[in-house]
C-alpha cells in the first residue's frame, strides 16, 4: 500500500521535473536554424510517452493497491484474452505510426538540401575547425589525403584548376549569411568528429576517408558554438569552433577578406624567396597546437606558451630544467622525453624540419615579449 | 538402479560423477549449479570495479578538477566501465549465471548437455576477466577509445592506450566470445534436448524462452564482434587496412607499425559490424531480465502470466527483428542517409512486441492476489523503469528526433535506464527469489527493501534529469562543461546533485553484495518451496538441489508453468509435475 503510494509519487515528479527543466533550462537551446520541426516532433514524442508512461504507471499503482493480498483473498484464473491483446496490439501500432510518420517526413527534408544552397566544406582535426569555399567557379578544386602537408593543410591538388580559387578560412570562426541555406560537406584529417551547433539542431559525422553532408538554415543573427560530438580523443571536450551569423553585406566583406589556394605559399612558383611564408603563428594553427597549448596563459591539455620561454620548470621526474631553445625544439620533436609536472606524456611527436621548427619555437619566444 | 561405487550413480542409465576433492567440486566442477555460482560470483566482482569506475567518472562530471581525474584516466574509465558492465556483468551473470542454473532444473534435466564444455565456458570467462584487468599493467594502460572501440582514433595517439590497451581488450573480448560460445552451444541444445517428459517448448517457463532466444542472439551476434575485433587487431599489428583510410594526423601521414602509410580502410564498416552486434546484445541482456521479471510476477501475485502463447511469439518476433534495427546507433555517423527510413522504422517495429510484453505484465497484476515480498518490488520496479527506457528508446528510433538528440545525455539517461537500472533491478529480484535455493536460506528482507528503494530512486533522480540535459544538449564523453555559452547555468549545479546521487546508488550496491554473504551465513532456514511456486526447479526432493538435481527418477511435465489459483484446487499453486487428474476438476494445462 504505502509502496504504490511511493511508486506513484515518483510517476508525479517525474511530470514535475519537466516543468522544473524548462525553467532551469535543460531544454530545446533556443532556435536558430530551420529545424523547428525537428522541436516539433521530439515534443510531440515527449507529449504522447509521457502520457503512456503516466497512464501506465498509475495504474499499475492501481492495481498494486486493488489486487494486494489480504487474507482469503484469491486471484482470478485467468489465461490471457485475446481481445484485448488485439484491441492493444492494435492501438500501440496507431501510436507508433503517429510517431513514425512525422519523423519521417522531417528526416526526408533533413536529407534533401535546397538547390540554392551555399555550398561549404568544414574540416575537422584534432582538435580544430576548418572551412573550404567553392571560390568564383562555384566548384570546390579535387583533394586527396595524399596530398595533406604542413603547407597543404586542406589537402588540395596543386595541379588542379577548380582548386585555384577555392576559398581557405585557416579558422574555426566560420560566418554565414542568415536565411540562406548552407549545405556543408564535411570532411575529417584524422579520426570521427562531429559537427554540432546545438541552435540549429542538426549534426553529422565527420568520417577520415569519406564525405559526409548536412544542411541547415540561420534564421537568427548572432554567435554560436561550435561543438565536437563525436568523442574524438583526450580533447574532444575543447574541440570548438564559432559560427557568425550575419547580413548578407557583413558576409560578403567577410569573405572578401579571405584568402584563395592560389595565394597561399605552396602555389608559390619554386625560384620564389625561400623566406619564412609560412609564420611561426600560421604553422602553429595548422599544426593544431593551440587546441592543447593556450597562448593566453590560460591553462589547457598542455602548458600555455605564454611565458614559458626562458623560463624554469619542474619536470615529471622532479628535475629542473629552463625552457631554453634547444628545450622547446626538443619538445616537439620528442615531447614525452621531458614531461613537464602536472601534465600527461600525451603529445605525439611532430616531424618538422629545422626551418619549421625554428619558426615554432621563435613564434613561442614572441609570446614572452608580449607579456611584458 | 544401483549405487555401484560410493562416488558414482547411475540414474536410468546415466552415470553421474560425483566430486571428491575441494578442487574437483569448486574449481573444476562440472555441475551446472556450481558454474552458475562461479559465474555469479566473478561478475558480480568484476560489477564493482564497473560502478568504482562509473564514481570516478561522476566526480570528475560533478567536481572538475577537483580529485584531480585527468582525460586519460576519465576516458580510460569510461570504456572500461561500458565494456564490464554490458559484457563482463551484464551478459555474464544473466546467461552464464541465472542460464547455468536455471536451465537444467527448471527443464527437468540432471545437468547441462555438456558439462565439461560447460566448465571450460567458466574457466574461459575467468581468463578473459584477467586479460581484461590485466590492460591495467600494459605500457599506456587501458583502452580510452569508449566502449564502442571506434577506429580510426582507437589506434592513434592522442587516445589512451592506443597501442597495448586496445591489443588487450580485443583479446580479453575474443576470450569472452570463446567462454560465451562454449556457454552458449550448452543452453541451447540443453534446452531442445534434455527437457523432461511433458516439457514442451509451450510449456517451457518465460524465463528459460528468454534465455534461449537470447542465447540464439548471442551466437548470430558475437562472431561479428569477433570478426571487427580480429580485423582491427590485424589493423594493428600486421598492418593491414581494414578500417584506416589515409590519415593525416598531428600534421603527420599516419603509418602502420611497417612504416607505410594506412590506406583505403573504411571506419564504417568498423560501425556497422559492432551494432550488428552491439544492438542484439541489448536484447542478450534484456531478455533474460523479462524472463525474470516473468516468472516473478507470475509467482508472487498468484497468477498465471497473461497471454503466456502472445509473450512467447513477442519474444520470437524481438528475436528475429532485433538483428535488422542495428544502424540506428548510426543515424548521423556518415551511413547513406536513405538507410535511415529503413532502420527507424524497423526500430519502431520492435517497439510493438516489446509493448505486449509490458501490457501482459501489467494485465498479470489485474485481478491478482499480489504479494509484496522483495522479489516483487523488484519486479514492479523492473517495470517501472522499463517503461521509461522503452518509451525512451521512441526517441531515438525516430530518426528525426535521434539527430537532435544522439550523442547527449538523453542516449546516457536512456541506456543507463535499459541497459543499467532495468537489469539490476531483475537480477537482484531473480537471486532474492532464487536464493532460498542455492542455499537453503532467504535473503534479508529489510536489506533488500533498502537497497530496493535505493537503486529505484536512483533511476529517477540520476537518469530522469540526464534525458533533459539531453534534451538540452549537453553532450556526452565530455571531461567537462566549462566556458559553453549555450548550456544552462545550472548545470553545474545538476552535475554535483547527479553525483551525490550516484554515490549514494553506488554504496548502496554493496548492500546487497553484503546481504547476499550475510544470508549465506546467516539467513533465515526455509522449507522446500518457500515462495510455494509451481515451476519445476522448486520440485526437487531437496533442498538445495543435489548434484544431478533428481536423485531418483527424473519428473513428468503434465501442466503449464504459472498453474496458480486454479479454481477448485486445494492450494493456490499446482507444480507442473502433478498429473491433471490428481489436483484439480477443471483442465489448467496451457495445450
Amino acid at each position: 500500500m504505502a509502496a504504490s503510494i511511493v511508486f506513484a509519487l515518483f510517476t508525479i515528479m517525474v511530470v514535475f521535473f519537466n516543468y522544473y527543466s524548462i525553467e532551469n533550462q535543460f531544454w530545446f537551446p533556443e532556435l536558430a536554424s530551420n529545424w523547428g520541426d525537428m522541436d516539433t516532433a521530439t515534443l510531440m514524442t515527449l507529449i504522447i510517452s509521457g502520457i503512456v508512461f503516466v497512464v501506465l504507471s498509475l495504474f499499475i499503482c492501481y492495481c498494486l493497491i486493488r489486487f494486494r493480498h489480504r487474507e482469503n483473498s484469491k486471484a482470478e484464473y485467468q489465461i490471457g484474452n485475446n481481445k484485448v491483446e488485439g484491441w492493444l496490439i492494435a492501438l500501440t501500432t496507431i501510436g507508433v505510426i503517429a510517431l513514425l510518420a512525422p519523423g519521417l517526413m522531417v528526416y526526408s527534408q533533413l536529407i534533401n538540401e535546397p538547390e540554392d544552397s551555399l555550398r561549404i566544406e568544414a574540416i575537422g582535426e584534432q582538435w580544430t575547425w576548418s572551412f573550404r569555399l567553392p571560390g568564383a567557379d562555384n566548384t570546390f578544386g579535387k583533394t586527396n589525403p595524399k596530398h595533406f602537408g604542413i603547407k597543404n593543410s586542406f589537402g588540395l591538388d596543386p595541379d588542379d584548376k577548380y582548386a585555384q580559387d577555392d576559398i581557405l578560412i585557416q579558422s574555426s570562426t566560420l560566418h554565414l549569411p542568415v536565411n540562406q541555406p548552407i549545405a556543408l560537406s564535411l570532411r575529417s584529417k584524422d579520426v570521427l568528429h562531429d559537427f554540432y551547433v546545438p541552435q540549429f539542431r542538426v549534426k553529422m559525422d565527420l568520417v577520415p576517408g569519406q564525405l559526409t553532408n548536412l544542411w541547415f538554415e540561420p534564421t537568427v543573427e548572432g554567435e554560436y558554438e561550435i561543438l565536437c560530438a563525436e568523442y574524438c580523443g583526450l580533447q574532444h571536450t575543447y574541440m570548438r569552433g564559432l559560427v557568425v551569423v550575419e547580413s548578407e553585406e557583413k558576409y560578403k566583406q567577410w569573405l572578401s577578406e579571405q584568402i584563395i589556394f592560389a595565394n597561399t605559399s605552396l602555389n608559390l612558383p619554386p625560384d620564389a624567396d625561400k623566406q619564412e611564408i609560412v609564420s611561426g603563428e600560421m604553422l602553429s594553427i595548422r599544426l593544431g597546437c593551440t587546441a592543447c597549448h593556450s597562448i593566453d596563459g590560460s591553462n589547457g591539455i598542455g602548458p600555455s606558451w605564454k611565458g614559458v620561454a626562458g623560463e624554469e620548470r619542474t619536470l615529471s621526474n622532479g628535475e629542473k630544467v629552463i625552457a631554453d631553445h634547444y628545450y622547446l625544439e626538443e619538445s616537439i620533436v620528442s615531447p614525452n622525453s621531458k614531461v613537464l609536472q602536472d601534465y600527461p606524456p600525451i603529445m605525439p611527436s611532430y616531424g618538422l624540419s629545422h626551418e619549421e621548427l625554428d619558426q615554432i619555437v621563435e613564434y613561442i619566444e614572441t609570446l614572452n615579449e608580449t607579456n611584458e | 538402479m544401483q549405487d555401484a561405487e560410493l562416488n558414482q550413480t547411475f540414474y536410468e542409465g546415466q552415470t553421474i560423477h560425483h566430486p571428491k576433492s575441494w578442487l574437483t567440486k569448486y574449481v573444476f566442477s562440472q555441475d551446472h549449479k556450481t558454474v552458475a555460482i562461479q559465474y555469479f560470483s566473478l561478475s558480480l566482482l568484476t560489477g564493482v570495479v564497473g560502478v568504482i569506475l562509473s564514481m570516478v567518472m561522476r566526480l570528475q562530471l560533478g567536481f572538475p578538477g577537483l580529485f584531480d581525474i585527468s582525460p586519460d584516466t576519465y576516458y580510460q574509465s569510461i570504456t572500461m566501465h561500458g565494456m564490464i558492465m554490458v559484457i563482463y556483468l551484464l551478459t555474464a551473470i544473466l546467461l552464464g549465471g541465472f542460464g547455468n542454473f536455471l536451465i537444467p532444473l527448471m527443464l527437468g534435466a540432471r545437468d547441462m548437455a555438456f558439462p565439461f564444455v560447460n566448465m571450460m565456458s567458466v574457466h574461459f570467462y575467468a581468463l578473459s576477466v584477467i586479460l581484461l584487468f590485466a590492460s591495467y599493467l600494459v605500457p599506456g594502460g587501458p583502452t580510452g577509445a569508449g566502449w564502442t572501440l571506434y577506429p580510426p582514433q582507437v589506434l592513434l595517439p592522442g587516445t589512451p592506450g592506443y597501442d597495448w590497451g586496445i591489443v588487450m581488450m580485443i583479446l580479453s573480448v575474443a576470450v569472452f566470445i570463446i567462454a560465451f560460445t562454449m556457454g552458449g552451444l550448452n543452453y541451447v541444445t540443453t534446452v531442445l534436448q534434455s527437457r523432461a517428459r511433458g516439457m514442451t517448448l509451450m510449456r517451457m517457463p518465460l524465463v528459460i524462452w528468454c534465455i534461449f532466444l537470447a542465447t540464439v542472439i548471442g551466437l548470430l551476434a558475437f562472431p561479428a564482434l569477433l570478426v571487427a575485433g580480429i580485423m582491427l587487431l590485424l589493423d594493428r599489428l600486421i598492418g593491414s587496412s581494414f578500417f584506416m583510410p589515409d590519415i593525416f594526423q598531428f600534421g603527420q601521414h599516419v603509418t602502420n607499425v611497417f612504416g607505410t602509410e594506412y590506406e583505403g580502410g573504411s571506419p564504417l564498416l568498423f560501425q556497422h559490424l559492432f551494432w550488428f552486434f552491439g544492438h542484439p546484445e541489448v536484447y542478450i541482456v534484456a531478455l533474460p531480465m523479462f524472463g525474470i521479471v516473468s516468472e516473478l510476477i507470475s509467482c508472487h501475485a498468484r497468477k498465471n502470466i497473461f497471454g503466456y502463447k502472445m509473450m512467447v511469439w513477442a519474444l520470437i518476433a524481438i528475436t528475429a527483428v532485433s538483428f535488422i534495427v542495428w544502424a540506428h546507433h548510426m543515424f548521423v555517423a556518415g551511413m547513406n542517409p536513405v538507410l535511415g527510413f529503413f532502420f527507424a522504422t524497423t526500430t519502431l517495429i520492435i517497439a510493438i512486441p516489446t509493448a505486449i510484453k509490458v501490457y501482459n505484465w501489467v494485465l498479470t497484476l489485474w485481478k491478482a492476489d499480489i504479494h509484496m515480498t522483495v522479489p516483487m518490488y523488484y519486479a514492479v520496479g523492473f517495470i517501472f523503469t522499463f517503461i521509461i527506457g522503452g518509451l525512451g528508446g521512441l526517441f531515438l528510433g525516430n530518426v528525426s528526433v535521434d539527430v537532435e538528440l544522439s550523442d547527449t545525455y538523453f542516449v546516457v539517461g536512456h541506456f543507463h535506464v535499459v541497459m543499467g537500472i532495468s537489469p539490476i533491478l531483475a537480477l537482484c529480484g531473480g537471486v532474492h527469489h532464487w536464493f532460498p535455493l542455492i542455499t537453503g536460506r532467504t535473503m534479508n528482507n529489510f536489506l533488500g527493501k533498502i537497497h530496493f528503494w535505493g537503486t529505484f530512486a536512483g533511476a529517477y533522480l540520476i537518469y530522469i534529469p540526464m534525458h533533459y540535459l539531453g534534451l538540452g544538449g549537453v553532450l556526452r564523453r565530455y571531461y567537462d562543461f566549462k566556458g559553453l555559452a549555450y548550456v544552462s547555468d545550472s548545470l553545474h549545479d545538476m552535475n554535483v546533485f547527479i553525483t551525490l546521487a550516484s554515490i549514494v546508488v553506488g554504496l548502496i550496491q554493496f548492500l546487497f553484495l553484503f546481504n547476499i554473504v550475510w544470508s549465506y551465513f546467516k539467513g533465515k532456514k526455509v522449507e522446500k518451496n518457500p515462495w510455494k511456486a509451481t515451476t519445476l526447479e522448486w520440485q526437487t526432493t531437496t533442498m538445495p538441489p543435489g548434484h544431478g538435481n533428481w536423485p531418483n527418477k527424473l519428473p513428468t511435465v503434465h501442466r503449464g508453468p504459472y498453474d496458480y489459483s486454479v479454481p477448485g484446487a486445494s492450494e493456490d499453486y499446482i507444480p507442473q509435475n502433478v498429473p491433471l487428474e490428481a489436483e484439480t476438476e477443471g483442465g489448467s494445462s496451457h495445450e
